[in-house]
């Protein structure tokens, strides 16, 4: 897959008009260019709507920003990618004013640019590996800003282009699950020309795209626009149906589906099985996001509750976390605090969310660990017990990891905690194959290169081998399970 | 979209109500149940499959109006479509010969057992059923429940209906009487409560189905989370049936309760806008 992605990179970088672009600036020149910065709401004003936060760069700040990058004779910036979009063809694209073109080099290679552009965390991807960050030690190109630009203008220029895809073959292949690791093979596979299903065990398309990350950050909007444009490449969805209940991977099989890919996610939140914990008022951050995200508990006319908190905890670092506490200051807390057991600079979160929370007067409370929850006569969470930690010595990883203070315990008081301390694997797909390898953390064992598990029909990727990573990596798995999908089917054809 | 075939009142406040749904009536299995939708604003709801058929692609479901959402499912009529039905979910209930087997059914709990009942004596069990509700009209299913159980013994909180008394009172009989080696309790948390606390003096193996506060069914969310044997455990993956003596009810109750001043507003809410069409 990597010599693929190195060869497909390497493409187009001679021709003409990249070669003359090369030459109509210097490097010194685009290198003494200041970084753009993103414009956004007022951190007082957005703490308190849910509308987006980045407001998205302009089209002459996205021209200016892809003049800083020097279209690298060895790119390191696409090593850094899961899905190996070929950056710096998408970023000259930009340079010469051809937005839409820019759109369509990303697509080649990433069903979601809209959606990446916002929730990558490209500083420890791509922007990580940019020539700027490693040789020159400064400030990156903003490839995220500059890929969510060019999806965004794409899609508000009413000429959405649809990725070509092969003749179809007719041969029937499932996803299971539609969040992002599943519409990425989705999208490859539909290219390759397959009759291509996936299955959702909710009423609406996009996993965690749609439950999970809140409207402030990724408007369902986006997603439904490109979950459409899925459509239009031919791919069927089908929503509550829960593949292994609705229908086993036998029934399927016997309706003519020739593989599947298992994206179904690690939606098994985690609890710290501390006392207390079980009070109400103390959600899963799944719980908590999918009331307000999918079900819309905050408007009036939807009939789903959620508890609305004065004082709102969220335990953990993530950026489920930073969605979590938020969203909490958006539906009215007076106190929103993050309460994570190790140090900022630990903290597993996007640099921006951190930032962004930060502005909007979320209280960040590090180093500290709950150790019990306390409630009122109704079980409702009034009180939480903190015990401060400090940083150990490095271990062999050279992580300082977070050890309790004894008796440096004290209360704080609560009335709604959200726990994001990270999640499991769904049990529901493995349990109901009986032969399926796992490992002993409940994740499915997968061949590395290929997607394929201990079933030969049966790929996966995602959280569900992963046990809880980013969008993109997911993506990545489902570009590389449709490539093994493919050969596979192919190879069986051949065999027959 | 799955269409209501059938819409049938068992009293003002419950009915039985007869959904397309091919899939779910195909692989469903006793102690299954279903998450529903009514339409786009609606939240989701867990309720226990009582029925199915699969050759008419149907599933049947007892509903008690208790809430917004079960009156408005209520006042919905045969023809109308429910937007969305997910399922079946949760593990089936595990069923093999195990000699005599008390059934305990209260409410509209009597439901979700109709199909264990079924499923218990198609494996040889002697099946003695006890039906329980406060009043006669809250007595359900019970030319059913007598064509799969050996015995059926009714129960009324009044007295109106077969012999007064709860629910406990005909459980000890049978047991007193002869030897039982495993009981199924179904019904109000309360009421499977102390239905448990009286095969646990006989220490007779209970098992008891939880109908729990759930969002997606499917693992995702822990609402439904209840502690079994001092662990937490999710009914919606885990369940929905538990060993009895192994539940902590004061906490599953106190759980149930947790939106309670919500719904009771926007249950107000709701007669309010009912009034106003009306």
């Amino acid at each position: 897959m990597e010599n693929i992605i190195a060869e497909y990179i390497k493409e187009g970088r001679s021709d003409a008009w990249r070669a003359e672009l090369r030459k109509s600036m210097k490097a010194k020149e685009r290198t003494s260019l200041e970084r753009v910065q993103m414009p956004e709401q007022d951190p007082l004003v957005r703490n308190k709507n849910i509308i987006e936060v980045n407001l998205g760069v302009t089209e002459q700040m996205a021209v200016a920003e892809a003049h800083r990058c020097l279209d690298c004779p060895q790119p390191t910036c696409t090593v850094g990618c899961p899905v190996g979009i070929n950056i710096p063809k998408f970023i000259k694209k930009i340079e010469t004013k051809d937005f839409l073109g820019a759109a369509a080099v990303i697509k080649e290679t990433n069903a979601l640019p809209a959606v990446c552009g916002r929730v990558c965390p490209q500083e420890k991807q791509c922007e990580l590996s940019c020539f700027y960050t490693d040789k020159l030690h400064a400030t990156p190109i903003a490839i995220g800003h500059l890929e969510r630009f060019a999806a965004d203008y794409e899609r508000n220029s009413g000429k959405m282009n649809i990725p070509e895809v092969a003749k179809s073959n007719g041969i029937k292949v499932a996803v299971v699950g539609s969040g992002p690791s599943g519409l990425a093979a989705a999208g490859d596979l539909a290219k390759f020309g397959y009759d291509v299903t996936v299955f959702e065990a909710l009423h609406e398309i996009g996993g965690v795209l749609k439950y999970g990350i809140p409207e402030f950050r990724l408007p369902n909007d986006i997603v439904d626009v490109e979950i459409e444009n899925m459509r239009k490449m031919g791919i069927k969805f089908r929503t509550n149906f829960i593949v292994g209940k609705t229908a086993s991977f036998e029934d399927l099989r016997a309706q003519g589906f020739q593989a599947f890919f298992v994206g179904s996610g690690a939606g098994l939140p985690r609890f710290m099985n501390i006392p207390g914990e079980n009070y109400n008022g103390i959600f899963s951050s799944n719980e908590y996001l999918t009331r307000v995200n999918l079900m819309k508990a905050a408007h009036e006319e939807y009939d789903t509750p959620v508890l609305i908190g004065k004082n709102v905890a969220v335990i953990g670092g993530g950026n489920t976390a930073m969605d979590s506490v938020r969203t909490s200051k958006r539906l009215g807390a007076k106190r929103s605090m993050i309460i994570y057991r190790s140090s900022l600079e630990e903290m597993p979160a996007r640099v921006e969310e951190v930032h962004h929370a930060m502005a909007e007067e979320i209280e960040f409370m590090n180093l500290h660990n709950p150790v019990e929850y306390f409630a009122d006569e109704n079980g409702r969470v009034n009180k939480m017990r903190v015990q401060k930690m400090k940083l150990g010595e490095p271990d062999a990883s050279g992580r300082r990891r977070p050890i309790p203070i004894e008796g440096s315990e004290f209360d704080i008081e609560v009335d709604t905690v959200v726990v994001a301390v990270g999640v499991s694997p769904n049990p529901i797909v493995p349990s109901s194959l009986k032969n399926l390898k796992m490992t002993d953390w409940g994740t499915i064992v997968v061949n590395k290169e290929t997607m394929q598990s201990s079933i030969s029909d049966i790929f996966a990727g995602g959280d569900i081998v992963r046990g809880g990573a980013t969008v993109i990596l997911a993506m990545g798995d489902g570009r590389k399970a449709a490539v093994g999908i493919h050969k596979y089917i192919q190879e069986k054809i051949k065999a027959s | 979209m799955n269409k209501i075939v059938e819409m049938e009142f068992f009293s003002e406040n419950v009915a039985k109500i007869v959904l397309e749904a091919p899939d779910i009536a195909n692989s469903r299995k006793a102690g299954h149940f279903v998450i529903i939708r009514l339409n786009e604003k609606g939240e989701r709801i867990p309720l226990t499959i009582a029925d199915g058929d699969s050759e008419k692609g149907t599933i049947t479901l007892v509903v008690q109006k208790v809430g917004v959402t079960s009156a408005k499912l209520l006042a919905m009529k045969a023809g109308e479509e429910i937007l969305d039905v997910v399922g079946p979910l949760g593990h089936p209930t595990h069923i093999e010969n195990y000699g005599t087997v008390l059934c305990a059914g209260g409410g509209v709990g009597v439901a979700p057992m109709l199909p264990i009942i079924k499923a218990l004596k198609e494996a040889g069990n002697k099946v003695i059923s006890v039906l329980a509700g406060r009043t006669k009209e809250l007595i359900i299913l019970e030319d059913e429940v007598k064509k799969h159980s050996d015995e059926v013994i009714i129960m009324t909180d009044d007295g109106s209906y077969g012999k007064k008394g709860l629910v406990t009172a005909g459980m000890e009989e049978v047991i007193q009487r002869e030897k039982v080696n495993k009981a199924v309790v179904i019904g109000p948390a309360i009421m499977m409560k102390f239905g448990s606390l009286t095969t646990k003096k006989y220490n007779i193996p209970t098992e008891v189905s939880l109908n729990t506060i759930m969002v997606d069914g499917t693992g995702m969310c822990g609402a439904c989370r209840v502690s079994v044997g001092g662990r937490t455990k999710f009914v919606c993956v885990d369940g929905p049936e538990f060993d009895a003596f192994q539940v902590d009810w004061n906490e599953m109750m106190m759980r149930m309760g947790a939106y309670k001043t919500q719904e009771h507003e926007a249950y107000e809410k709701y007669l309010k806008t009912v009034e106003t069409v009306a």
